[in-house]
């Protein structure tokens, strides 16, 4: 354990003066240092979301926000029955969502198990859009780690430019954080040059101090994006979980300068919905964080609706869901 | 790019609202010219002229008091609590039907954003309908007897003048009085809105009157000889005036007066809902909230990070048009509280607190005043002591639980106070030991007709909502 245990201390950021360096020298620290994390109340932070879900967003504010949502639709399949054909057809879909219309932008990404991920690579080619792919035994995560390892590395070497990880959520809930901490830093070792996104299956973990707790320990971990869920527990992403993730992110970058991505992901199906995860993202961030880089929507049926309320903001009228693809 | 996210304006339409060049007294089921002369309403966010309404003299006021005394003695008081309870579900339920429009109108009479008014004023006044209703017929499981008081004179103020109304007249009204209300000269329309819901709700006339008008309207409907329960809510200067005035008279009082309300953040407490709840504290409502958390006391090892993400929140508050579904903060209510809400932030800063206010463009028309606190306030300051009422937090530090304490009851009022703790043993420990009417924890400014509010010391006295709310309008058992 030690010498692993000094590689991660180093793997901490080092832009807090080295105020975050020692949190990960044992089990302890790190216990003591996110159950130190102030708390969250449940009743106030589900009340605040409901409050900022109430905003109307209407017009230039409207358009604008759909194409910003488009962009940042990592647009998924993971299913055992996937097939090269489908992903071929999601890659399309997402470099030209809307093929009758040409400025509709593409979205950030395909998110596609590992083995897809050469299908979706060729599909895309240089088109911008990237290929995420899920890796470390999703969804469960419960594997040994060389396999956990290995799964990532297969990603990366047939060209995931982004690696979705899960968490152990057992070794989290029994108070392993060290554990969870290491795996972290060891998949992003194994990621390379590929972004890593911690998923850490809020419905699991239950409750937003776990949530708060789990969201400091990837960001120390290294983890380039913070993400809610896989999409194969429910509840996934919801408002509340998603704006204590947001807070954890902004306080992040307060102590340590860095900026995380928080990817909310699963049951988000329609745009209303989508738009007040900007509008959460806007007033709890700030601007900053409203880029694809920054902020992704891990969804599969939400850019149907994206699309028709795009086309209903230009025409004026609702088309039916015959006049845009299925994927 | 990134910020291009601007709202774009999301007015909520004034085509559900229809008002009248000019409005009549309420006097025994129908709109009556009054004596006096009229004065003018004007939209505090705009400062366009709405209406006209009517000032009603000494012997309007007495014609409606005539009215509402031959309405409790030949139909309301004889009635069953059964029926009088149709009578507030139906009315209750006309005011659900009408939210829309009673919004609009409460926004553009008083200058609070739509989204209070649709989101909170409407849907919580209609509730205490429902609730009293439910009263009328069970009054003798309340514990206060069952026995009316007779006509009740009622004065209410201009911050949340549709639920002010629903507090005052639905427990009245469900013990089997008659009532006879002034609104505030400044918001009048919405009680107006609301005579004509008594008539679309066929209440008998007489029930209910609603006289227009200023401080003289006022007097004359307290110190009314045949008015046999007075109850206010409002500033505490005028309450001392009322209480004086019915001195000595067999007239039952209740008072609703003002606040200085201490809202307590300890160290260990949900940070990011502190925050909230301080904001909404002090700025729900433009800071027109007599239970207002307008003196923040934090634990000194927290109060950097609680100032910091206060003030980052606090620039996320939108100001504008009221009528915008997007606006936070609306319009002071008239041009004299904008000047006193001045004349207040002016001896904070010549006392020596530093002030800090969200930098934002004010609209040239209108009243407006931006979200601003003052750090390094002390107890002595007079903007630790005296009440507001305007969107003015003045911050406080201590440094022990016992410190805490001593600083929230230092103050002449009592009305409410709040506590942020994480410790469940500590709100317990700390709000039996702080002397106000409502103790809020880990919340703030939250209401609901089945909790009983009301004040400790210049705060006043009586207890309105709840069961506790009937005891201000019956005999009592041995009556």
């Amino acid at each position: 354990m030690t010498p692993t245990a000094r590689s991660t201390a180093s793997a901490a950021p080092a832009a807090d003066g080295g105020m975050l360096a020692d949190v990960a020298s044992s089990d302890a620290s790190l216990r003591r240092f996110l159950h130190g994390l102030p708390g969250v109340d449940q009743v106030g932070a589900e009340a605040r979301a409901a409050g900022l879900g109430t905003r109307s967003i209407k017009t230039t504010a409207k358009a604008y926000a759909l194409d910003l949502a488009i962009r940042m639709v990592d647009l998924t399949t993971l299913e055992g029955a996937d097939t090269p054909g489908k992903v071929k057809a999601l890659s399309a879909k997402a470099m030209r969502p809307d093929p009758a219309d040409p400025t509709c932008p593409p979205t950030a990404a395909v998110c596609v198990y590992p083995d897809m991920v050469p299908v979706a690579k060729q599909t895309l080619g240089d088109s911008g859009v990237h290929v995420a792919a899920v890796a470390t035994a999703f969804p469960s995560g419960r594997a040994a780690l060389d396999i956990k390892l290995a799964d990532t590395r297969d990603a990366v070497e047939a060209g995931a430019d982004e690696i979705d990880m899960v968490i152990d959520r057992g070794a989290f809930l029994s108070g392993r954080y060290l554990q969870v901490f290491e795996e972290i830093v060891a998949v992003k070792e194994a990621c390379g040059p590929a972004h890593l996104k911690v998923i850490f299956e809020t419905g699991e973990l239950q409750t937003y101090d776990n949530v708060r707790r789990a969201s400091w320990l990837a960001m120390m971990a290294g983890g380039h994006f913070i993400k809610t869920s896989t999409g194969k527990v429910q509840p996934a992403a919801t408002l509340p979980v998603t704006l204590v993730m947001l807070e954890a992110v902004r306080d992040f970058r307060d102590v340590t300068g860095q900026m995380v991505g928080v990817k909310p992901a699963g049951g988000i199906r329609t745009a209303k919905d989508a738009i007040k995860y900007l509008v959460m993202v806007n007033e709890v961030t700030g601007p900053d964080w409203l880029d694809p880089d920054w902020f992704r929507f891990g969804a599969s049926t939400l850019l149907n609706d994206l699309l028709m309320q795009r086309t209903k903001m230009t025409t004026g009228r609702y088309s039916g869901p015959d006049y845009f693809t299925l994927d | 790019m990134a910020n291009a996210f601007e709202y774009a304006p999301a007015p909520e339409s004034r085509a559900v609202v229809d008002i009248k060049p000019s409005y009549g007294l309420f006097i025994d089921g129908d709109f009556v010219d009054g004596q006096g002369q009229s004065f003018k309403t004007i939209n505090p966010a705009t400062e366009e002229v709405l209406s006209e309404v009517a000032e009603a003299s000494e012997s309007d006021v007495d014609t409606a008091v005539r009215a509402a005394r031959r309405a409790y003695t030949r139909v309301w008081s004889r009635m069953s609590g059964a029926e009088r309870g149709k009578y507030l579900f139906r009315i209750a339920r006309i005011m659900q039907e009408r939210a829309r429009e009673i919004a609009v109108l409460e926004s553009i009479d008083n200058g609070k954003p739509i989204k209070e008014a649709r989101d909170f004023d409407v849907p919580t006044a209609a509730a205490h309908f429902f609730y009293y209703a439910g009263w009328a017929d069970k009054l003798k499981y309340s514990g206060f007897g069952d026995t009316p008081l007779g006509v009740a004179g009622q004065v209410i103020p201009w911050n949340f003048p549709l639920l002010m109304l629903a507090w005052k007249i639905a427990p009245a009204l469900a013990c089997g009085n008659t009532v006879v209300l002034k609104p505030a000269e400044t918001t009048p329309l919405t009680a107006l809105l609301f005579a004509e819901i008594c008539q679309q709700a066929d209440l008998p006339p007489g029930v209910v009157n609603i006289v227009t008008g200023a401080g003289a309207t006022g007097h004359a409907l307290v110190s009314h000889d045949d008015v046999d329960k007075v109850a206010f809510t409002g500033s505490t200067d005028v309450g001392r005036a009322i209480a004086k005035a019915v001195a000595g008279s067999r007239k039952k009082v209740t008072l609703e007066l003002g606040g200085k309300a201490a809202n307590i953040v300890f160290d260990d407490a949900p940070i990011d809902q502190a925050v909230e709840g301080i904001v909404g504290g002090i700025f729900f409502n433009q800071g027109h909230v007599c239970c207002a958390g307008s003196r923040l006391l934090v634990q000194e090892s927290v109060a950097e990070e609680v100032m910091d993400r206060l003030k980052r929140r606090m620039s996320t508050l939108r100001m504008g048009d009221p009528l915008d579904k997007n606006t936070d903060i609306g319009a002071i209510n008239s041009g004299e509280q904008l000047k006193r809400i001045r004349e207040l932030a002016g001896v904070g800063d010549a006392e020596g607190a530093e002030r800090w206010e969200v930098a934002c463009d004010l609209p040239t028309k209108g009243f407006w005043f931006p979200p601003t606190l003052f750090t390094g306030v002390s107890q002595a300051h007079r903007i630790a002591r005296e009440e507001i009422f305007g969107p003015v937090l003045s911050v406080l530090t201590f440094r022990t639980p016992a410190e805490a304490v001593e600083k929230a009851n230092n103050t002449p009022y009592g009305l409410s106070a709040g506590v942020w703790t994480d410790k469940g043993s500590r709100i317990l420990s700390i709000a039996n030991q702080l002397r106000a009417g409502v103790v809020w924890a880990n919340t703030f400014n939250k209401f609901d007709p089945t909790s009983p509010f009301g004040g400790y010391k210049e705060s006043g006295y009586g207890r309105e909502g709840g069961r506790h709310g009937l005891e201000g309008y019956l005999k009592g058992t041995d009556a």
